[in-house]
This record gives C-alpha cells, sequence and structure tokens, in this order.
C-alpha cells in the first residue's frame, strides 16, 4: 500500500485527504464541488480511482460526478432518478399519504467487482443501480413497492435510503436501512424484499415492536462474517448472528445508546466503534465530552476513546455516514463532525488528532487504501 | 443571438465565463432557451427544470427586462428585447438562504 485517502462530503463541497501509510501528514484538496451539498462520495473498491460523487442543493437538485484519476477531474454522469411504474404515496410526517417524490441521493455503493456498476440508495427512500459508470440509473422497484411501502414514514431528515450493504460471500444479496422504515434484505439480486426488523424494539411508533417503521441510523458488516450485522438505531445499538433474521440489544454499558454511524475494526470482526450522543433533540456527546466507543466483543462492553479527542464543551454531532475505517495495521478510524473536524486515529482508536478542524459540517467520510 | 446569464454555481458546472450566447430558430420563449441551453450543455440537464416533466425548479426563477418572467406559461413568446439579444435572460438561483 502506497498510502490512504479519505474522501470527505460536506454541506458546501467536497474535501480529498492523502497521506501515506504513516498517516502523520495529510494534503488536503479542495474544496471541490464548492458551495454544493456533497451528501457522499465513495471509491470503487476494485478501481480505487474511480470515484463516485453525489452533489446536490435545494436550487439545483442533483448531480452525479464520476471521477477516473482519483478526484483530479470530474465529469457530471446521469442524475434521471425516475421512479418505475406509478410511484404510489407513502405516510408523510402527520401520517396522511404523500406522493413519492426524488429528493437526493444519500448514498453511493460502488460494486465490489465492476467499477462501472453503482447502487445509490434515495430520497424518498428507493434503490438505484447504475451498470454503466453513473450515466443512467434504473430502480429496483420491488423495495419500493414491498407491502410496507404505504406505511413508511420519513425520519426527522427525510425518508431516506441511506445504508447499503453488499454481502461479500453472495452477489444476489443486498442489505438496505431506511429510516424510518427499517432494514430490508433482498436475496435475488434486488427483485425481491423482505424486512428484516425481528427484535428491533422502537418507542416512537404505535406498535414498538412492528414489522416496519423503525428508525435505523446505519448498520455495519465484516466482510470475513457476512451473517453478523451490527446496527446503530434511533436508540439502541443492535447485532445479528443470521444475517438480520433476529436482532438483540447490545448497548451494555454505553452512557447513551443513541447515535448515528457505527463501523467494524478492520481485522477484528468483533471490535466495533459508535459515537454516543445524548439524545435525539440534543444531537451532541454527554456532557459535553466527544468520546468514541469501543467494544473488543462485539457489543455489551464498551470502552471510552477519549485521548485526544475534546472531554469539555463539545457539542458536535457525528452524522450516520461520517465515520470510516482503513486497511492498515493497526487500522486507523476516522470520523467528522457537524463542527468540520476530521479526527483520526492511526492505532485503532487509541489516540486521536484532528487532520483539520474548520471544513464545512461534515456528512460523509469514506476511507480507501491506495495502491 | 439571446444572451443568457446563468448562476454562478451553474456556470462552474458548464465551464462557461461570462453570458452565454445562443442561436434559436422559430419563436423565443423559456422552452426554446431552456432546449438550446440544456443541448449546448448537458450538465446543465436537470439543475434548471425537472429532466422529464420539464417544470422550473422551485427555487431557480427567470428574469429580464427586470421582470420576474417564472411564472409565465414555458411556451410564451418572451419579450422582444431577449429575442433581440438586448436583454439577457436571467436564470436567477432564488435568495432562499443556504
Amino acid at each position: 500500500m502506497s498510502g490512504v485517502r479519505i474522501l470527505v462530503g460536506t454541506r458546501k463541497g467536497a474535501f480529498v485527504l492523502t497521506s501515506d501509510t504513516t498517516r502523520q501528514r495529510w494534503d488536503i484538496s479542495g474544496p471541490h464541488f464548492a458551495g454544493w451539498e456533497i451528501y457522499h462520495l465513495k471509491g470503487s473498491p476494485i478501481e480505487p480511482n474511480r470515484l463516485y460523487v453525489s452533489q446536490s442543493t435545494g436550487w439545483f437538485g442533483q448531480l452525479i460526478q464520476r471521477s477516473d484519476n482519483g478526484g483530479e477531474t470530474w465529469e457530471p454522469v446521469g442524475n434521471q432518478f425516475v421512479y418505475e411504474g406509478v410511484p404510489g404515496t407513502h405516510q408523510w410526517y402527520d401520517g396522511t399519504p404523500h406522493p413519492w417524490e426524488f429528493a437526493r441521493v444519500w448514498h453511493l455503493e460502488p460494486s465490489l467487482t465492476d467499477p462501472d456498476t453503482v447502487y445509490a440508495g434515495v430520497e424518498d427512500a428507493a434503490l438505484f443501480r447504475s451498470r454503466d459508470g453513473g450515466k443512467t440509473w434504473q430502480e429496483f422497484p420491488g423495495l419500493r413497492e414491498h407491502g410496507s411501502g404505504p406505511f413508511w414514514q420519513p425520519g426527522a431528515g427525510g425518508m431516506c435510503l441511506h445504508t447499503i450493504i453488499l454481502d461479500p460471500a453472495d452477489p444476489e444479496r443486498l442489505f438496505v436501512a431506511i429510516s424510518a422504515a427499517g432494514v430490508f434484505r433482498t436475496d435475488d439480486a434486488g427483485m425481491t424484499w423482505r424486512p428484516m426488523n425481528h427484535g428491533l424494539r422502537s418507542e416512537g411508533i404505535p406498535d414498538p415492536h412492528a414489522e416496519v417503521g423503525h428508525c435505523v441510523h446505519r448498520l455495519a458488516m465484516h466482510p470475513s462474517r457476512p451473517d453478523v450485522l451490527f446496527m446503530q438505531k434511533h436508540w439502541d445499538v443492535m447485532r445479528s448472528d443470521n444475517a438480520g433474521e433476529s436482532w438483540h440489544e447490545v448497548s451494555g454499558n454505553l452512557p447513551s445508546d443513541f447515535g448515528f454511524p457505527i463501523d467494524v475494526h478492520a481485522h477484528e470482526p468483533d471490535t466495533i466503534y459508535v459515537i454516543p450522543i445524548k439524545s435525539d433533540s440534543e444531537h451532541y456527546p454527554p456532557d459535553g465530552k466527544l468520546r468514541v466507543y469501543r467494544s473488543r466483543t462485539g457489543g455489551h462492553e464498551w470502552e471510552a476513546l477519549t485521548k485526544g479527542l475534546p472531554q469539555r464543551n463539545c457539542y458536535v454531532n457525528v452524522l450516520r455516514d461520517a465515520m470510516g475505517i482503513d486497511a492498515l495495521d493497526p487500522c486507523g478510524v476516522y470520523f467528522g463532525t457537524t463542527g468540520g473536524q476530521i479526527y483520526a486515529s492511526a492505532n485503532a482508536g487509541d489516540s486521536w488528532a484532528p487532520i483539520v478542524r474548520d471544513l464545512p459540517a461534515v456528512l460523509s467520510v469514506e476511507v480507501q487504501m491506495l495502491p | 443571438m439571446i444572451r443568457v446569464i446563468l448562476p454562478t454555481h451553474l456556470r462552474t458546472l458548464a465551464h462557461v465565463d461570462g453570458e452565454v450566447h445562443l442561436d434559436i430558430e422559430g419563436q423565443v420563449t423559456q422552452h426554446s432557451i431552456l432546449n438550446a441551453l440544456e443541448a449546448r450543455y448537458p450538465m446543465l440537464r436537470g439543475t434548471i427544470r425537472d429532466p422529464v416533466t420539464h417544470q422550473r425548479r422551485a427555487f431557480v426563477r427567470f428574469f429580464a427586462c427586470a421582470q420576474d418572467l417564472s411564472h409565465e406559461s414555458p411556451d410564451a413568446p418572451l419579450l422582444d428585447a431577449v429575442a433581440t439579444g438586448a436583454e439577457p435572460f436571467l436564470v436567477v438561483g432564488a435568495m432562499a438562504g443556504g
């Protein structure tokens, strides 16, 4: 490996942070697409210089940008996300039917095997795929047309499909998560979908154990163990050992089990990271202390990682797509805050330092290994 | 020749400086200007109007001759001053925070 590249999406543009494998000194380029909201950008795992970017604003809508040279130059590709057939309705915040309307792309997930194939999770919640490098997009209507679709409701951030996990052991299997519907899985490459929410409990819905309606914030999987999933839910950190068929809580001794991101250590499938946030109405860390919590036991038992992180007067948030892990040994852990800081740990979380402090509010962080 | 002034973000996206000059055959309307604009700069498709319905995006406005033309029919003939190039057709991002 020659280095590490961090792709940062912010409220006002994208930034690319690059270092050698020591991860001590970082070059920062950007803002790319200055002034635009960059919800997410991510590179192809098999062709790292192929990057896909979700670029949007309330004024000018959605664009998808592509780079074939690691972000040196960009090319706008296709931005037509058209729902298949008659889109129908979902529930609005007040419970009334609301037409399905495309708003933006929240997450782009490049294929594990083909650099021209990329998945897009969008608001209002649906899954699209491009097989021509982002030029054209086709929906998987079987997800949106799941019988529960008319009862899905938006979370506070909109009704977004924000998480896409591709099973490295089974190309027919994908997991997605929708706020606020829950987890869905396909075992036939996207034709049909099943809710995977058994064991979730959410107080904010009429039936706390409902099949759908849960505000799942993020899922994580280690590629060596695709049947084990971790979840940061609106409240509760959860774990599934059977590919989502059932979930159990592993919040353990966390100071708050509310939060957004969750991620897995690169080499230890039972080592996971979360960043507790005080509550859904107070989107900042408990006690003004920014602490990453690490469990080396797959949940239940958590240790606070604080060295190098602000331990007083810190009231930032860390959003669901704003944490990433590199594949070095020891692995690096990175996250971005709504205050514009990118914090990095080159020792699996034991200590932290900011790479940069004053970016616009960070929406997403992705990490690439450079060959 | 039609003169079009784009907002900063769209000039950056289209890699243009200053005004865009378009030649349009037939009647000059919002619709014909946007068709010609998008034909020359395909990256602008979807940024000013919906790519399928052609409905103007909510926070985009069209101004010319100190008038807001945003709510005029997209197929209505535009003012002579725009059609002759004496005055530019402005595409404006509405003042809406952000």
